[in-house]
């Protein structure tokens, strides 16, 4: 507790009240802003679940099946709003559970705060009942972790979960919280954290990094833009649009990026990566200034690093200032929150267009268009296409919804058809790649957007690692458009199968159960599609939808998404079929 | 790149689960800490950790950049052999009857400016501070003789160059 000291600038004394450890969290919670957690009971919780009860009309708790649900839940909200997740969870096997969301909160910087209990602090390190080393497992895949074991502390570093967890790179925080500290009492008063010594959240912008990067920017003849989710996590919308304007810069998405800038842009030019768009892929290579703004240079973004953009001059905006030079050597390196150093760049770019530079994408999507988008999203083949039920709710919901996939084919194929004009309408499990999280990533979503269609796009395999989640949708009528594309298969461990295994399907092929009667079991309005005729109606049927909903489409069983990149090829080794 | 020795210098708060982050910082990467030592630093409250490794310029840069952003490091700089003043301790216990059968041995004491820590009937204890080379020596003209327990510690190193910590903390301070 000596260690970390917060900061306190504005010190107004509150009045303290007494109370035990447990209310104390919750009124940290409601003091942060929280109304809504995710979580599941268990022993070493239970005297904040009793606090939750009886605070139940200010904070509503909802109790997911399975605590990995809890944490996807908690991810969906939070990337969705903006605003910190919170799940909850008992000791031991309640706090393992959590580990997968928050590994992959940890690489998609998702703000999540999880609170575990513990054992009582007499018993720690003596193998007690439900007692694992949450803090120690946790260590590498959270932003901050903390043990609480006294109760004088809960103030404190619950502040300091949520003030970190949020600030600059955001990410998940986990605080585990020992029985004794939730039953023993403290003179309670709160103060929002406002920083914290040795940990600077946003690094100073250099205003001469800045102007190297006007320059070549002015000077480039090639200039090309892939922006990724520090966009969207920098609020820094606006500014990437107007830079793009303003200086007439192809501009292509990560998969986290995505929805960042509208997906109709006329400079919006689509998706980098294993499985994005063959311009912005091939063009990589092509272009004289990349400007990298909120990515991380993810190896499925570029491929081999030896032949990627080698030709460019590279600028990076970040804000971490650990992923510069990280994968790809940067010529500048622009340190920052994007909405303020992309506002602080525009005035000095001169106002230009690409023309010919930009037809030379026009001509490489039409080549891509021509090979195999219309083929996926207007096929004419017997078999349904994933592309054409993407195209669907395209349409059925003016681009408006907000699409959470899970991981896969699928996920590939909502990531390049999906259509946004909404910025945080993209959710899906882009670092970690996590099978299981779109199920229960709708549900916070839509709780966190109630006033938007969120419709969940997941594959035969990954709804089966969460299916249990249903429950929660059917309890809380959570109104979330769930579509499974069966393809019985795992299908994109199948098609890697396919391409570099000589086909042999190990373990790929999927006898899978009636998930058109799972959902009647669970109350869920629902439907199976397997003639393209019934496609459109379905959907409208679904979009239409007030409560939840469940749409089966069974689609062709061996189609593969294309282009691809193979594994450690380069960018322009991508291949359309 | 070519691999050589770094020393790696982290002023941190005094947090418990931090040793446990750094080192994993070294394990995910598969690069071998060479020694470690944690101790206070010239400013009160401040932890320092002594950290080398050996590897490639560009691996010591990345490290440095994830283990600054851990929330309790204030600052972490890297630097090469010749950037830094560097010693390491050793201790060595040896039976005392080889003090009287083994002639030789006062010399090797001599020599290598070694301190005689404690004597009894048993055994006799030797403290040496130096390079690690220094160590090795001393360590390689004792063996034939015997040597009961060894053991060396991780380096500690001083930079040529400043390392602002107190400018850093005021600037964390005002913002």
């Amino acid at each position: 507790m000596e260690t970390l000291k917060a900061q306190k600038k504005d010190s107004k004394s509150q009045k303290a009240i007494r109370i035990t450890g447990a209310e104390a969290i919750i009124h940290c919670l409601l003091a942060e802003g929280v109304d809504l957690i995710y979580g599941y009971p268990g022993g070493a919780i239970m005297p904040v679940y009793d606090e939750l009860y009886k605070f139940q009309d200010k904070l509503t708790h909802i109790l997911t099946r399975h605590e990995q649900g809890a944490t996807h839940a908690a991810q969906g909200y939070a990337r969705v709003t903006g605003k910190v997740g919170v799940a909850m969870a008992t000791s031991g096997p309640g706090a393992t559970n959590l580990v997968t969301g928050i590994a992959d909160a940890q690489i998609d910087s998702t703000p999540m705060v999880c609170i575990t209990g513990q054992v009582t602090r007499s018993l720690l390190g003596s193998d007690a009942f439900q007692e694992t080393d949450i803090v120690g497992i946790s260590t590498p895949v959270t932003k901050w972790n903390y043990q609480i074991t006294k109760v004088e502390e809960i103030p404190e570093i619950m502040a300091k979960a949520f003030y970190i967890a949020k600030s600059g790179r955001p990410g998940p925080v986990l605080i585990d919280i020992t029985k004794n500290a939730q039953f023993d009492e403290l003179d309670f008063t709160y103060e929002k954290c406002t920083g914290v010594r040795s940990y600077k959240p946003v690094p100073e912008p250099d205003i001469s990094a800045i102007e190297k990067a006007a320059e070549l920017i002015n000077n480039a003849k090639k200039p090309y833009i892939v922006f990724g989710q520090g966009v969207i996590l920098g609020k820094a919308e606006e500014e990437l649009k107007a830079l793009v304007e303003k200086a007439g810069i192809p501009a292509a998405w990560t998969i986290l990026g995505l929805s960042a800038m509208d997906t109709d842009h006329p400079l919006n030019v689509g998706m980098v990566g294993m499985h994005g768009n063959y311009g912005p892929n091939m063009l990589t290579n092509e272009c004289d200034v990349l400007i990298a703004i909120g990515m991380r240079f993810d190896d499925r973004v570029t491929g081999d690093l030896n032949t990627y953009a080698k030709q460019a001059k590279i600028i990076h905006f970040e804000i971490d200032p650990a992923e510069v030079n990280k994968n790809v050597k940067v010529d500048v390196a622009v340190l920052g929150n994007a909405k303020e150093t992309l506002g602080q760049i525009l005035p000095m770019l001169d106002k230009k267009e690409h023309k010919e530079w930009k037809a030379e994408f026009d001509k490489m999507y039409q080549i891509e268009y021509d090979t195999l988008i219309n083929k996926d999203i207007h096929p004419t083949k017997e078999g349904l296409t994933m592309g054409e039920v993407i195209e669907q709710i395209n349409v059925a919901s003016d681009q408006k919804a907000v699409i959470v996939s899970d991981v896969g084919q699928h996920q590939m194929i909502a990531c390049r058809y999906a259509k946004f004009k909404q910025s945080k309408s993209n959710i899906t499990s882009g670092g970690l790649g996590t099978m299981g999280f779109g199920l229960p990533a709708a549900i916070g979503a839509k709780m966190g957007a109630m006033d938007r269609e969120v419709v969940a796009i997941i594959g035969d395999g990954g709804y089966q690692m969460t299916i249990q989640e249903l429950g929660v949708i059917f309890q809380h009528n959570v109104p979330v458009k769930i579509v499974v594309l069966n393809n019985d298969h795992l299908g994109m461990v199948r098609q890697w199968q396919e391409l570099f295994f000589d086909r042999r399907y190990a373990s790929t092929v999927m006898t899978n159960p009636d998930f058109v009667k799972i959902a009647e079991g669970y109350h869920i309005k629902s439907r199976r599609v397997t003639e393209r005729t019934d496609l459109e109606g379905a959907v409208e049927e679904m979009m239409a939808s007030k409560d939840p909903y469940f749409l089966e489409v069974k689609v062709e069983k061996e189609d593969n998404v294309f282009p691809m990149i193979p594994s450690g090829a380069s960018v322009s080794d991508i291949r359309l079929k | 790149m070519e691999k050589q020795w770094y020393t790696i210098s982290v002023y941190s708060e005094n947090h418990v689960g931090l040793l446990n982050r750094i080192s994993g910082i070294f394990l995910k990467r598969h690069i071998n800490i060479e020694s470690l030592n944690v101790s206070k630093s010239e400013i009160e409250g401040v932890s320092k950790f002594t950290i080398v490794v050996f590897t490639t310029e560009d691996w010591t840069r990345k490290i440095v950049g994830q283990i600054e952003k851990q929330i309790e490091v204030i600052k972490a700089y890297y630097h090469t052999d010749d950037e830094t003043i560097y010693q390491e301790s050793a201790l060595f216990k040896i039976a005392s009857h080889l003090l009287f059968d083994e002639r030789q041995i006062q010399n090797i004491i001599k020599e290598s400016n070694a301190q005689i820590v404690t004597v009894n009937r048993e055994f006799f204890a030797l403290a040496k501070t130096g390079r690690r080379h220094e160590i090795d020596e001393m360590h390689d003209a004792l063996e034939p003789y015997g040597i009961m327990q060894f053991v060396r510690s991780g380096r500690i190193a001083v930079t040529k160059a400043t390392m602002p910590i107190s400018e850093i903390l005021q600037e964390f301070q005002e913002n």
